[in-house]
């Protein structure tokens, strides 16, 4: 079994230790993982902003650099939604436009090879208590391409409910989008941060400790507007919450890169590495 | 009279102003969840609501595929059971037919049905330019008519309104329309209704000349469906000498048959109902019952052209449930005034462009007004993808492509206002294909990140006025990669086709 991951580009640049996470997690789990450097950017936001043909080379590009892999996970709900609904349609959109059916073709390889992280953990790894420790109170907030599109149903929760340590709190209003929704965000504010606003009343409502989803993106919505208050919850991916063991508390995946309470960006990024703007592990 | 959405603002701008409403935000919320949990109820009491659902998108689809058929279909039916049947290209043309029409009866008062066409083609205000009066008789429509206000919701267009506030409306106007509020109106709903019969009873037993819209239009036999909860629609369609129906060609469907399908999914998906409380059907004249007159305005006003678009078109299945209303986050920050057109929520979004064409501003902010959460496709009973015709449209709106205006194919010009944004998704997709180039900006935004602001100017602004901006961590994973596993994939292929 050849496994990719498919970091995104997200994740690279601005939460490579979910990166880390999966790689961490995949392998204590047996998993030998590859990275081909090959790889970029899915293509949502361009794809999702109307600009449909600037998408059509990262199309190619994923499938170029995934093609000699089985299984291809992404620890991200939307960039997978992404390939595998968004994909064909771009595919079958320039076939329509009479440009042949090389990008159909790619997206049809790369569509059911790719997964994200939790699905292929529960459906093909086929596990649920990946034997993680992770000694905090935190909530679950399914983001809307994860829940809707992947239709990832409760493969998080089971994961989370396995892991020891955590105690798990119901989310209210926890299928409500929290307003991130990539460009939207920019081209309507208002709209964005009163969504924005209400996502985290009912996160801090659960008096987590951490809350968590399977996509970063929407994490640094909800976690800038959580700093942005000054609140003491911590946005972490769920692969950072997998990857923790009893051994590895302290280190890379846990409390050196934030375990909460969280430390306040504007305190950190001035004040040395420490807290969440931090990344102590592997320097 | 009643206000206008001509001239209306972009949506972010619309947005801006009403998501700070506290009022507005207060009285939507509250209404959303109610009928949208009421909803889920009934809808789930279904087992077979999924293949209820696609039943109906593929009688919807077929009936659109072979629309013309249909449509000549209906017309015959409809001329042989005694009514007469107009052609309407588009607004302006259905307000003449229907002035009119009320101009040839002598009368100068009409009672109307609640009817999302009319409301589309303005014919209230063009009766009002012809002294003609058009009497609203849903209570909801009536609030907002007496209120000079907009409809905001398909459903429930006053759901902007609480009951203090119809109270206030119904004291205040209620006088000026005919019967007055009884004295000492309270804002209990019993009482609210109470007011409202005794006002509308004067109008249902002295006009001439009803005005309807329909939710469904029966080919085989001509038969016209109005679904409605109050009975107010019974009234307007059976005391009148004269009707006039004023319906969108992409209501029809084939059969009664058909018709069994849509009468099970719209009330679940609308009101929560399992069955229907008034539905009304009528097919031409009979003679000593109800109308004596019997007219038909088919409307297409932009239909034929959004029939054009293969992925646009899935708009036409949609039969007003507005169960995506009531399910959008967006919809329930910004509430309905803010997307300029009778059709509010993801559903206007997606029909007010088409319909109208991306035509200025607003229209060309609508396909944006969606964090494409997928809430909208999920509970729609006709299963359209409004996620998928909202990225559609906004392609139409940066990049332009063909289209249909007026029958006529066009090529339609990307729209004003995006050149810095198509410059930066150019430039961002052309880096991401660039692994090299993108590699050196993230080791440089690396290398600067203590320099970084927590704060933007510029269009940054929009998100860093209520967020904070993440901290660029010193390495990215790509780096951390290469120096703790030596640059290899790990596995099979190496880096290739990068073309810097």
């Amino acid at each position: 079994m050849r496994v990719a991951l498919f970091v995104t580009c997200i994740n690279d640049l601005l939460q490579p230790r979910t990166g880390r996470a999966v790689v961490t997690l995949l392998e204590r789990l047996g998993v030998e993982v590859g990275f081909p450097e090959e790889q970029s950017c899915c293509g949502q936001p361009q794809f999702n902003t109307g600009y449909r043909h600037a998408t059509e080379p990262l199309v190619r590009r994923f499938h170029r650099a995934f093609r000699e892999y089985d299984y291809v996970v992404t620890p991200s709900g939307s960039c997978a939604a992404m390939v595998r609904d968004n994909y064909p349609r771009i595919g079958a959109k320039a076939a329509a436009e009479g440009r042949g059916r090389e990008l159909a073709e790619a997206a049809a390889l790369a569509v059911p090879k790719t997964y994200e992280l939790t699905e292929f953990l529960v459906d093909v790894l086929k596990v649920e208590d990946v034997g993680a420790y992770y000694p905090h109170v935190v909530t679950y907030h399914p983001t809307c391409h994860g829940l809707r599109m992947l239709g990832l149903g409760d493969r998080p929760l089971r994961l989370l409910r396995q892991v020891r340590g955590l105690e798990l709190r119901e989310l209210p209003g926890a299928e409500e989008c929290c307003g991130f929704g990539g460009t939207f965000a920019v081209k309507n504010p208002a709209v964005s941060a009163a969504m924005g606003a209400d996502k985290v009343r009912h996160v801090l409502g659960t008096g987590a400790e951490a809350v968590c989803t399977v996509d970063n993106s929407c994490l640094l919505h909800i976690g800038g507007m959580l700093t942005r208050q000054g609140a003491p919850v911590r946005p972490v991916h769920i692969a950072e919450i997998l990857a923790g063991t009893e051994e590895s508390a302290g280190t890379d995946t846990d409390r050196t890169e934030g375990g909460p309470p969280a430390a306040r960006p504007e305190e950190s990024a001035g004040a040395g590495d420490s807290g969440r703007g931090a990344e102590g592990g592997g320097r | 009279m009643s206000g206008t959405y001509l001239g209306m603002p972009a949506f972010p701008r619309a947005a801006a102003v009403s998501t700070r409403d506290a009022q507005l935000r207060a009285n939507l919320t509250h209404a959303t969840h109610t009928i949208r949990d009421k909803r889920a109820r009934a809808v789930a009491e279904l087992d077979d609501w999924a293949q209820l659902r696609a039943a109906g998108a593929a009688v919807k689809d077929r009936t659109l595929r072979h629309l013309d058929r249909y449509l000549e279909q209906l017309e015959a039916a409809v001329v042989a059971a005694g009514g007469r049947v107009h052609w309407a290209a588009d607004a302006a043309e259905a307000n003449r037919i229907v002035t009119e029409l009320v101009r040839e009866t002598g009368e100068r008062e009409v009672v109307k049905v609640k009817s999302m066409a009319t409301q589309e083609i303005g014919l209230n205000e063009a009766l009002e330019k012809a002294g003609i009066r058009a009497y609203e008789t849903d209570l909801a429509e009536l609030i907002v008519q007496l209120g000079a206000d907009l409809p905001s919701h398909i459903l429930v267009p006053a759901i902007h309104r609480n009951r203090a506030e119809i109270r206030d409306i119904f004291r205040r106007e209620m006088g000026r329309w005919g019967r007055p509020a009884p004295e000492g109106l309270s804002d209990a709903p019993a009482e609210l209704a109470e007011a409202a019969r005794l006002h509308l009873r004067e109008k249902f037993l002295t006009a001439k000349v009803g005005i309807s819209g329909a939710n469904f239009m029966v080919a085989e036999t001509g038969t016209l469906v109005v679904v409605e909860s109050e009975g107010n629609g019974r009234m307007c369609l059976t005391l009148p000498e004269t009707l006039i129906s004023v319906v969108g060609i992409e209501k029809v469907v084939p059969t009664w048959q058909d018709l069994e399908i849509f009468l099970q999914l719209l009330p679940r998906s609308s009101t929560a109902e399992r069955m229907n409380p008034y539905t009304s059907t009528w097919t031409g004249t009979v003679d000593g019952d109800g109308p004596r007159t019997f007219h038909l305005v088919l409307l297409d006003n932009g239909r034929t052209d959004t029939l054009a678009d293969t992925v646009g078109r899935q708009a036409l299945r949609c039969i007003r449930c507005s169960a995506c209303l009531n399910v959008c986050p967006v919809y329930e920050r910004a509430g309905g005034h803010a997307y300029g057109s009778p059709y509010p929520g993801p559903i206007g979004a997606i029909l007010t462009p088409q319909l109208r064409g991306l035509a200025g501003p607003l229209e060309e902010s609508l396909p944006y007004a969606s964090s494409l959460c997928g809430a909208c496709y999920e509970v729609c009973p006709v299963a359209i993808d409004i996620p998928e015709v909202l990225v559609h449209l906004r392609e139409r709106v940066v990049e332009g492509g063909p289209g249909v205006r007026d029958g006529a194919r066009v090529v339609l010009k990307p729209a004003k206002g995006h050149a810095a944004e198509r410059a930066a998704m150019r430039a961002a997709a052309w880096a991401f294909d660039h692994p090299r180039v993108l590699r050196r900006g993230m080791r440089l935004a690396a290398r600067t990140r203590r320099l970084h602001p927590r704060r933007l100017p510029g269009p940054g602004r929009a998100w860093s006025q209520a967020r904070d901006l993440p901290v660029v961590p010193p390495e990215s994973f790509r780096e951390w990669w290469r120096r703790t596993r030596g640059g290899s994939s790990g596995q099979p292929s190496r880096e290739q086709g990068d073309t810097e």
